[in-house]
């Protein structure tokens, strides 16, 4: 098994029998572009973007499902193989409504970035009707099918990946369509809102409402971060502008949760600007609450609890931990009471 | 857990019990369903045809609160057909002739009159849970949210430990903690009982080790009150003054007049919070807290693994940092305190004085964590507990006996409530509540009831109806599923006006105190 090689670009390099052209490449520092191909899962050669030449094959050969063999001579970067790229690049292009002065994606696309590398614009081929219109009646994912490519990695993600089998491909031919369950809108259908078809889809086909007009990918910073809500501590990406999330996605490859989230993770982070949230401390006096000065309230609790522990011994006074907070908030909490108040009367709501 | 999460989706064989992962943990229950596509096998032991149920190879309709005698029927099964893992139960088991004894008293045939699943039905299970080595056994709350909490999780572990599956990779008994960090503040000693690292306050030696490393004198040695304890305290007078820290206890807890009556009773209640809530309406001092991402620190999630929480934006007006306002009353009472962010705290005092975190500090939970034990700076952590012995030395068999739930349907209240919480909202709604989009999917409580009660009492899908306990009783909609077995209601803790919680029963596990919020007597009737 180990030891096996075959030629790339002309260097003898290593790969595992079995692997793709594609995941050997990748190991070998090679990146071939596609579109639809999804790591880890069955590859679907939907795009054709990731064709390379095969010393010997009468055609180029898809990188995503054409096994390395020993030996195997292949070339990712000739002349015929960007003929092929950009041909198929401009027929996918032709195909959809691709502008992208308003489109979500600008500047996270990958057919964009192909365009860009091979320089077109879809214009040698008339443009198909696209006879779908855009679906946004859900809070949280617009489904715009004028942009949508066919790849299959939304299919994937959601049948494979998260196991929530909402979406497949539906019709035939240029009426091909992701559908759901009856053609239903995502809301009116088994779709759960984990957005996982929106992380992988490659173009602006499904995009994240909340995200709309809020920031440009080149605008944001990434601030790795976990998730606040179950136990599973999913790795996500907060995508910041100006002291603001605009958008949450998955950490590929991180633990635990290998590039998922769930509805909550990925599109409920926007409490914290609610304009509900505390801002300075509160006193209560006869019955409702002003506004105090930190020095204030903070006095006012010292001599509280003091009176109370002097009065009453320490055990007349507990508190509860906050099992949503960081580690370092209920290490504190713990020892103020055990240091400072001297009780053990100390607990959070693991029990209960 | 004993295991990783990058165990679930390589697992052969996975037994789920109380768990409604697809809910509760979506991520955690994707790697469930992606080890099915890929051949595992997979059991579901739930009241509810789940959606994991969906998946399964078997759906084990458990009555509620069933759980000791049907895990006992089991167990009975593999002793007397000779099917546990013999060689793994003497080598690394203590106690094999008392649970034998004790789980000879529940042939398959006892366990099915409690249970309500098939003689037939539980001997096959329990064959095939010893035909695949190892499996997996994963729970959540429906285990624990009972009088017999602690013997539910016993007889988990048992099951385990009998068919030799406990120490190894893709096996193992894994509790999914339910919130992000109750793993971490029971691991920080948030616990009446113990120092962070799980160090007994009662433990001489202990107390000298924190008094040293505190700068003080005399720690407390008796454990102090569990959450119960301190509601029932601040009713009863015994406790005066009551800290709580980003808690709804006023939703969150059984029976909810109660909880508000003791809370009306306090002299003085403190809250840190980041929204105003049903609970800090009682409080005499509210502190503004910074929220997740407007801090620096660490989540410790179910399996064990630290990582880091980041900040991506400064708290609104005044707010603090949690550690900041403890540490701001410490000074006050003449405490000065040296660490002065999270950072500090941790890799100063944490991970010095928890063993079992020693070798975790910021600089090595860049990217991935690291699951303790991590004793220390170059260890890799630990993804597998109990690896080739148990961390205690050897494994304890504990027999247990099955009690019903303490209170039981009778003619006047003659339905089970059982509760949890549903995927689009997370406990009380003070995060998701106002997130925008999620009200849109989940917009009010519902009362999920069986066609069978629901046709016996005339009850359409949504109509209002009355659901009432001896606690009180709500006003909701009725949500008439085929998921929902005979003779159970099912509802979360979601929306204050129907709350589960003003019905639910203050009844709790004596050891653990956990209530009983998997099951109560109620009645419904058309509103």
């Amino acid at each position: 098994m180990s030891g096996a090689t075959f030629i790339l670009n002309g260097r003898s390099v290593p790969f595992k029998l079995g692997q793709s052209i594609l995941d050997a490449a990748r190991d070998n520092g090679v990146e071939i572009p596609t579109l639809c191909y999804l790591k880890g899962l069955a590859p679907s050669g939907a795009c054709r973007i990731c064709l390379v030449e095969v010393t010997g094959a009468r055609s180029l050969m898809a990188a995503c499902s054409t096994p390395v063999a020993p030996a195997m001579e292949v070339f990712t970067d000739t002349p015929r193989v960007h003929q092929a790229r950009k041909l198929n690049t401009e027929l996918l292009l032709a195909a959809g409504r691709h502008d992208c002065i308003l489109c979500e994606a600008n500047g996270d696309c990958g057919l964009q970035e192909l365009a860009y590398r091979y320089g077109v614009d879809g214009s040698s081929f008339p443009r198909s009707e696209h006879i779908y219109p855009t679906e946004q009646e859900n809070p949280f994912i617009v489904r715009d099918f004028s942009r949508c490519i066919l790849c299959g990695r939304c299919v994937q993600a959601c049948n494979q990946i998260v196991v929530n089998r909402a979406i497949s491909q539906g019709y035939r031919g240029k009426d091909s369509k992701i559908v759901t369950g009856g053609d239903r809108p995502y809301h009116e259908s088994d779709c759960v809102f984990c957005g996982q078809c929106v992380e992988v889809c490659p173009t602006g086909a499904l995009t994240e409402k909340k995200l709309r007009g809020q920031g440009r990918p080149w605008e944001t910073k990434r601030i790795r971060t976990t998730c606040p809500y179950c136990g599973v501590g999913c790795q996500m990406w907060l995508h910041v502008k100006e002291d603001r999330i605009v958008k949450v996605t998955a950490v590929e490859g991180a633990a635990p949760n290998d590039g998922r989230l769930c509805v909550k993770g990925r599109f409920g982070y926007d409490f914290l600007y609610s304009e509900d949230r505390l801002k300075t401390p509160l006193i209560r006096e006869n019955g409702r609450f002003r506004e105090a000065s930190w020095d204030e309230a903070l006095d006012l609790v010292t001599a509280k609890f003091k009176e109370i522990i002097d009065r009453d011994g320490p055990d007349a006074v507990a508190g509860v931990s906050c099992a949503r907070s960081i580690n370092e908030d209920s290490y504190q909490m713990q020892k103020l009471f055990r240091a400072v108040f001297k009780t053990n009367n100390i607990d959070h709501c693991a029990r209960t | 857990m004993t295991n990783s999460f990058a165990d679930f989706a390589k697992a052969r064989m996975i037994f789920v019990i109380g768990s409604n992962m697809t809910e509760a943990h979506p991520v955690a229950a994707s790697f469930v369903k992606q080890a099915v596509l890929a051949g595992a096998a997979l059991f579901v032991a739930d009241p509810r045809r789940t959606a994991l149920a969906d998946m399964a190879e078997m759906h084990l309709p458990i009555r509620v609160g069933s759980d000791v005698a049907f895990l006992n029927g089991l167990m009975n099964v593999l002793i007397t057909e000779g099917l546990y893992d013999r060689e793994y139960v003497q080598s690394r088991c203590n106690g094999f002739e008392e649970l034998k004894a004790k789980v000879l008293d529940y042939p398959p045939e006892r366990a099915a009159e409690i249970s309500g699943v098939d003689a037939e039905t539980i001997r096959t299970l329990a064959r095939r849970l010893a035909s695949v080595k190892p499996a997996m056994l994963m729970y959540t709350l429906g285990i624990t949210e009972h009088t017999s909490g602690v013997n539910n999780v016993l007889s988990c572990a048992n099951l385990q430990m009998l068919l030799g599956n406990v120490g190894f990779e893709c096996g193992g008994v894994n509790p999914l903690r339910g919130q992000n960090n109750v793993q971490g503040a029971c691991d920080m000693g948030a616990l009446p009982n113990v120092f962070p690292g799980y160090q007994r306050v009662d433990n001489a030696e202990v107390r000298a080790k924190f008094e040293k490393a505190w700068g003080v004198t005399s720690l407390p040695d008796k454990p102090g009150l569990m959450i119960p304890q301190m509601i029932d305290g601040l009713g009863n007078g015994k406790v005066k003054a009551f800290y709580i820290f980003g808690e709804n206890l006023a939703n969150t807890e059984p029976d909810i007049r109660h909880v508000e009556h003791c809370l009306a009773s306090a002299e003085f209640i403190v809250c840190n919070d980041i929204f105003p809530t049903e609970t800090t309406r009682f409080a005499h001092v509210i502190f503004p807290a910074a929220a997740w991402s407007e801090n620096d620190g660490t989540f410790s999630n179910s399996e064990r693994r630290i990582s880091r929480v980041r900040t991506a934006s400064p708290p609104p007006g005044e707010a603090k940092p949690n550690w900041w306002i403890f540490r701001e009353i410490a000074r006050r009472m003449g405490h000065k305190w040296p660490s002065k962010s999270a950072r500090e705290i941790w890799d100063n005092e944490v991970s010095v004085l928890a063993p079992s975190m020693a070798g975790v500090k910021y600089n090595r939970i860049r990217g991935n964590g690291l699951q303790w034990p991590c004793p220390n700076e170059e260890h890799p952590g630990t993804p597998t507990l109990h690896k080739h012995r148990f961390t205690a030395g050897m494994g304890t068999l504990t027999p247990v006996d099955w009690t019903p739930p303490a209170e039981v349907p009778d003619s006047d209240y003659p339905l089970v409530l059982s509760t949890g919480r549903r995927l689009y909202h997370y406990h009380t709604r003070t995060q998701t509540g106002r997130a925008a989009g999620l009200n849109d999917l989940l917009g009010e409580e519902t009362a999920d009831i069986s066609p069978f009660d629901a046709a016996e009492l005339g009850i359409g899908h949504g109509e209002m109806i009355r659901v009432a306990s001896r606690r009180g009783e709500v006003k909701v909609r009725a949500n008439v599923s085929d998921r929902i077995p005979r003779g159970v209601v099912w509802m979360a803790f979601h929306f204050r006006e129907a709350c589960a919680n003003w019905l639910t029963n203050p009844a709790f596990d004596p050891v653990s105190l956990t209530a009983e919020y998997k099951a109560c007597a109620v009645r419904i009737e058309r509103a």
